[in-house]
Order: C-alpha cells, then sequence, then structure tokens
C-alpha cells in the first residue's frame, strides 16, 4: 500500500510538471504583462525596456520556466535593469513554495491566494454539504420508490435542473430572493458581496450573504449526484444479498440504511472525491455574479492583466488538489472495500 | 435443389416478426422513450426558432441600435423588450441562436474527431503510444475544464480577424470558441473509445482481418470503429448541451464570442448589472440556453436507451 501511494504521487509530480510546462507556455503568450503595470499613464518606453530586463522576460521561455520551477538564486539576474547582470537572484521556485510577486498586486502570489482561498472553501464546502444531505434524501427516497409519480416528477425536475445554466439559476434566484422579495416586503436576502461593509464581516453577516450562492451551486450538483445515488442504489438493491436480509426477517429501515446503503456509498465516496477539486472551476462564474471575494474572480481579474504569477499559481494550486484528491480516494476506497488491493 | 432455394424468401415472409434493422430498432425504443420525444420536438423547434425567425426580422436589424428605445420592457414591437444600446432581444436571440446551435455543433464536431482519434489509436496500438496519449488526456482532465477555456480563450483571443461567410460577417472570436471548446473536451470521448477498442481488437473478426493483410488503418476504422459507434453517439450528443454551455460561460465572463455578434451567451454578459430594473435582459436568453440544453439531455438520455445493446427488447 504505502508503495502504492509513493509511486503514484511520483507519477502525480511528473503530471504536475509537465501542465506546469505546457500552462506556462500558454501563458507567456496570453497578453503583456507591462501593458497594464502603469495603469492609465503610459510607459515609456525606454522604461519598458527597463522593466523588461528588471522583470527577466527578456530571457527565453524555457528559462523564464526554470526560475519559477527551481529559483534563479543560483545564478546572477539583473535587478536594477541597467542589462548588466550584477546580483544573484531572490527566487526559491514553485518547487521551494515560492509562486513569485504579483505584477499588478506587487504582493506574493502565496499571499494573494491564501487571502482569498479560505473564502472560496467556505462557498465550496458548503455547497458539497448541501448537496450531498440533499442528494442522499432524494436519491434514495425515489430508489425506493422507483417508476411511481413521486420518482417521475423528481426525474423530470432533476433533469431541468440537471440542464440549467449556473448563471441562469443564480440570476433566477437573485431575482426571487431579493428583488421580488423586497418588493413584496419579505425578509430579503443579499446579492451581492461577502457581509455589509456597514455591519462588518461577522459570522451571521457571511453566512447570510452566502444563502444565495450555496443554493445556486448546490442545485446543479445535487441534480447530478441524486440520479447518481438513485441509480448505485436501485443496483445494490436488486442483488441476492438484500433480498436474503429481507427474507430473513429484518425491519426494511435496516435493510436500506445498513445493508443497501453501506455498499451503495463506495461509488458515491468516489465520485464524490473526484469532484470536490473540480468545484473550484464552478466557482469562478458563481463568484463572479455574487461578486465573492473568492479565488475564482482573483484568477479573472488577474487573468486580464497577463499577471502569470498568480494565474499560474491557481492552476497549479487546483491541478495539485485534483492530483491528491485523486490519490486519497484510491486510498480511501481501498480502505472502504476489502476486496480491492492495490499493488 | 433448386426447389429448396426458391423457397428461401418465402422462408423469410413466414416470420411472424420480420427482422428489423438497427436503426429501425432503435428508432423504435426512442419512440418509447416519452422524454426523449419530448426532447427531440424541443430542439426542432428551437432550431425553426434561430433558423425560421431569420425570415421575419434581418441581421441588420438585430444588430441595430437605438438608444432612445434602450431598457424598454417586453411590448407589442419589442415581445422580448429591448437592451442596455436599444436593441430588440427576440432578433438577437434569434440571431443568438444561430451562432450558439453552430457553436455546439461544431466544437462537437472538432470533439469527437480528436476523441475518435485519441481513443482509437491509444486503445489499438498500446504500448507507448497508448502510454503518450493518456499521459496528454490525464494532464488536460487535471484543470478544470472552465480555468483551461479562460486560458485559452485570452491565447487566442483577437488574433483571428473578422469573417466574411455566405454574406454575412462574424466576429473571428466565434471560430477561436469553437477550437477551444473542441480541444478541451475531447478527453471523456477518448477513453470511452480507448476502453471500447482495448476489448474489441482481441475479437476473433479482427484477428480473421489481420490474417487477410488488412491495414491497420482500415482495421481502426473499418472494422473497429463503426462497432463503438453507439456510446460515441451518446457520448457527443451529450457534448453538445456542455459545448452550448460552455460557449455561455466564457461569453459570460466576457471572453468569448464579442459584439456585435450575437450569442445567448454574451447577451448575458453584463445583463447582471440590470438584474432588477430589466430582468428581461437575461431572462430571454437563459431561458434559451435552458431549453436547449435540456432538450438536448433528453434526446441523449433517450438515446443511451436505445442504444444499449443489453436491452434487446422493442
Amino acid at each position: 500500500m504505502i508503495q502504492y501511494i509513493i509511486k503514484r504521487l511520483l507519477q502525480g509530480i511528473i503530471l504536475l510538471i509537465i501542465i506546469s510546462g505546457a500552462l506556462f507556455w500558454l501563458m507567456m503568450n496570453v497578453g503583456d504583462p507591462l501593458a497594464t503595470m502603469g495603469g492609465r499613464t503610459v510607459t515609456r518606453p525606454a522604461d519598458k525596456e527597463r522593466l523588461t530586463r528588471q522583470l527577466g522576460l527578456d530571457k527565453p521561455i524555457w528559462l523564464q520556466y526554470l526560475y519559477w520551477l527551481v529559483g534563479n538564486d543560483w545564478t546572477k539576474v539583473d535587478p536594477d535593469g541597467d542589462g548588466i547582470r550584477d546580483k544573484s537572484g531572490t527566487r526559491l521556485g514553485v518547487l521551494r513554495g515560492d509562486f513569485g510577486t504579483s505584477l499588478v498586486a506587487r504582493k506574493p502570489v502565496t499571499e494573494l491566494i491564501g487571502e482569498r482561498i479560505s473564502n472560496t472553501l467556505i462557498l465550496m464546502v458548503a455547497s458539497e454539504a448541501v448537496t450531498i444531505f440533499f442528494a442522499l434524501i432524494l436519491g434514495i427516497y425515489s430508489a425506493l420508490r422507483q417508476y411511481s409519480v413521486s420518482d417521475n416528477i423528481l426525474t423530470a425536475v432533476l433533469f431541468i435542473l440537471y440542464s440549467m445554466p449556473i448563471f441562469f439559476i443564480s440570476l433566477m434566484s437573485m431575482y426571487l430572493f431579493a428583488v421580488l422579495f423586497k418588493k413584496w416586503g419579505l425578509p430579503y436576502l443579499p446579492t451581492v458581496g461577502m457581509f455589509d461593509p456597514q455591519v462588518g464581516k461577522t459570522p451571521t453577516q457571511v453566512l447570510w450573504h452566502m444563502v444565495l450562492p450555496v443554493m445556486s451551486l448546490s442545485v446543479i450538483y445535487f441534480a447530478a449526484y441524486s440520479r447518481y445515488i438513485r441509480g448505485t442504489m436501485l443496483e445494490v438493491l436488486s442483488q441476492d444479498y438484500i433480498r436474503t436480509a429481507r427474507s430473513k426477517g429484518l425491519p426494511r429501515r435496516q435493510v436500506v440504511y445498513v445493508h443497501a446503503l453501506k455498499n451503495a456509498a463506495l461509488p458515491i465516496v468516489t465520485v464524490i472525491g473526484l469532484d470536490l477539486p473540480f468545484l473550484l472551476g464552478g466557482a469562478v462564474v458563481t463568484e463572479r455574479i455574487f461578486a465573492w471575494p473568492g479565488m475564482g474572480r482573483l484568477f479573472l481579474d488577474h487573468l486580464s492583466r497577463a499577471d502569470i504569477s498568480v494565474v499560474m499559481g491557481i492552476l497549479m494550486l487546483v491541478a495539485t488538489a485534483v492530483v491528491v484528491f485523486q490519490i486519497i480516494t484510491d486510498v480511501f476506497y481501498a480502505w472502504l472495500d476489502p476486496r480491492i488491493r492495490y499493488s | 435443389m433448386t426447389a429448396q432455394t426458391s423457397s428461401l424468401p418465402q422462408l423469410v415472409d413466414d416470420l411472424s416478426t420480420p427482422p428489423l434493422s438497427l436503426s429501425r430498432l432503435v428508432w423504435l425504443r426512442f419512440r418509447r422513450h416519452k422524454m426523449a420525444v419530448f426532447g427531440g420536438i424541443l430542439l426542432i423547434l428551437l432550431v425553426l426558432y434561430s433558423f425560421g425567425g431569420a425570415f421575419v426580422y434581418t441581421e441588420k436589424y438585430a444588430n441595430f441600435n437605438d438608444t432612445s428605445q434602450r431598457l424598454l420592457p417586453p411590448s407589442l414591437e419589442h415581445p422580448f423588450g429591448t437592451d442596455s444600446i436599444g436593441r430588440d432581444i427576440l432578433a438577437r436571440t434569434i440571431y443568438g441562436g444561430q451562432i450558439s446551435l453552430f457553436i455546439g455543433l461544431v466544437a462537437v464536431l472538432i470533439e469527437t474527431i480528436l476523441g475518435i482519434i485519441v481513443g482509437a489509436l491509444a486503445g489499438y496500438y498500446g504500448g507507448w503510444v497508448d502510454a503518450i496519449l493518456m499521459r496528454i488526456t490525464e494532464a488536460l482532465l487535471n484543470i478544470p475544464t472552465i480555468f483551461l477555456l479562460l486560458v485559452m480563450a485570452k491565447f487566442f483571443g483577437g488574433k483571428i480577424p473578422e469573417i466574411e461567410f455566405a454574406g454575412r460577417s462574424f466576429s473571428g472570436s466565434v471560430v477561436v470558441i469553437v477550437v477551444i471548446i473542441g480541444i478541451t473536451s475531447w478527453m471523456y470521448l477518448a477513453r470511452i473509445v480507448r476502453a471500447e477498442f482495448l476489448s474489441l481488437k482481441e475479437r476473433e473478426f479482427i484477428l480473421a482481418a489481420r490474417a487477410t493483410g488488412t491495414s491497420n488503418i482500415e482495421i481502426i476504422f473499418l472494422h473497429i470503429l463503426p462497432n463503438t459507434i453507439a456510446p460515441i453517439i451518446v457520448s457527443s450528443t451529450l457534448s453538445v448541451a456542455n459545448a452550448i454551455l460552455a460557449e455561455a460561460y466564457i461569453s459570460f465572463l466576457g471572453l468569448g464570442v464579442q459584439e456585435p455578434t450575437a450569442t445567448w451567451g454574451n447577451m448575458l454578459d453584463k445583463s447582471a448589472k440590470y438584474l432588477d430594473s430589466a430582468p428581461w435582459l437575461w431572462f430571454f436568453p437563459g431561458m434559451l440556453i435552458l431549453l436547449t440544453t435540456l432538450g438536448i439531455n433528453f434526446v441523449g438520455d433517450g438515446l443511451r436507451d436505445a442504444l444499449d445493446p443489453r436491452s434487446r427488447t422493442v
């Protein structure tokens, strides 16, 4: 098992290095990071040349990538931009935990992402929890009443939700729960931001502002999950050992929630584990609509200004999360199901 | 001897049910799937809406702006209202629908071709070809598609000039969006095709084809590929919905198809600003996207059941 984990980790690291190389090359071609550096004032050509040298943008891409990956403290660089490489570099490189400095915010990337990641995680974890909770209830419910009227209605509704673009459900829920509720004199929900600046960032404020984005995110994933849970439960419920459990007179509840759910949980856990890091992708659109100060918005803001180090930092963080969650899911799966042996 | 052969056609006629061709069988089973038929009708109506509507409104009218007519609510003159610079939303959803549907279909065509080639080569040849192709597939699967799409949209953005086609000009960004959706979505299909190839290449009829000296290309495309067509059709159908959604997402984030070419996605962009004052701005294009994806998902689901080789009942 340990050997298996080490092997997977090594494969993961190689994969991540390949991904980072490809993304770095793409990012080097998305635009000129210097174009927006001076704000509204036009940068003079001489300054631009000096900045290019200072930031090391005159180097070939492979060398810049190498600096990004392993740092440049082992070589001479040109920090004052006079064309002479006189001082040794200060960057440590991604492999030593230094993701560089944002050209736009003039702050270390790790600090920028660190400020935002918790906001995104709150949103993700809450919506995943809501999703799983309701998907389990409805998935099991409709599996137990297969082809009944309520199952058919539920299937149709879930299909509609499943086809729903996330921005459409967000806009509709904002319109209903904020605009119309306000018009009708009902207590209405806030639509943008994380807290009311006049009240401050209190837990109740954040919770209150979370309701709509979490609801929109959950509804989308919920539809796919409950269909999946329904399918898995149906498969397990038709197996021989369930019939045996029933025929020896066990109560229905025990058969469903202990015997069946335990085995149906295996594929469900896998899907959840593999999906978790991909929630970060859904957060991009949601955060933009609800003006949530998370990583998705950080990504959009800095991509539009070609701020390579921030964009690369976020992309690599997400890619690493995907790799790590794949390994965790596999290990967890083997632990849950003793029939599985990795070698 | 002659009596025997002449009695053969008669024997076929005597069968109580004539043998069904695969397409007939699939159609019969698809027809029973009420939701799939509903989805199919929905899609036909949407195609009629976007392409038939072009006979009612001209493209010039769809792009005609009159700022004195801005943000008007739905009325008889403008059934869906007008947008922030006074363009008729109904006419724009018609022309936007053409582009959105076009993007969905062509992107899936690219996706399907790429998916089949990668999956077929990896599954058929195995070894290092498989290893390299599958590592690329994994690498692409490792980043949520929306991030990839945004980076690629920025990468290709503005590099393709306007295109003149059939007397109309299209923003070059349409081509960019089609290509980037195509090249970021083939991975699942490639895995499906690879799995099918892995099991099919061990079968006797492939051995027979090899023994008669059939070339690899012929075996791949004429002998194995036709047998994998069912999962490819299902996966590609469902992908059209994802491609339309992907276009809507990137356009919604402002990196997609650029004005004045309308798509359902870029009509939604910036409409969030008018959330309370002009809900018709986002409601109609959003609803059309929802109906399209819903119709495609219903049809895909019906096709999955109808093409399932494990259930051969009519």
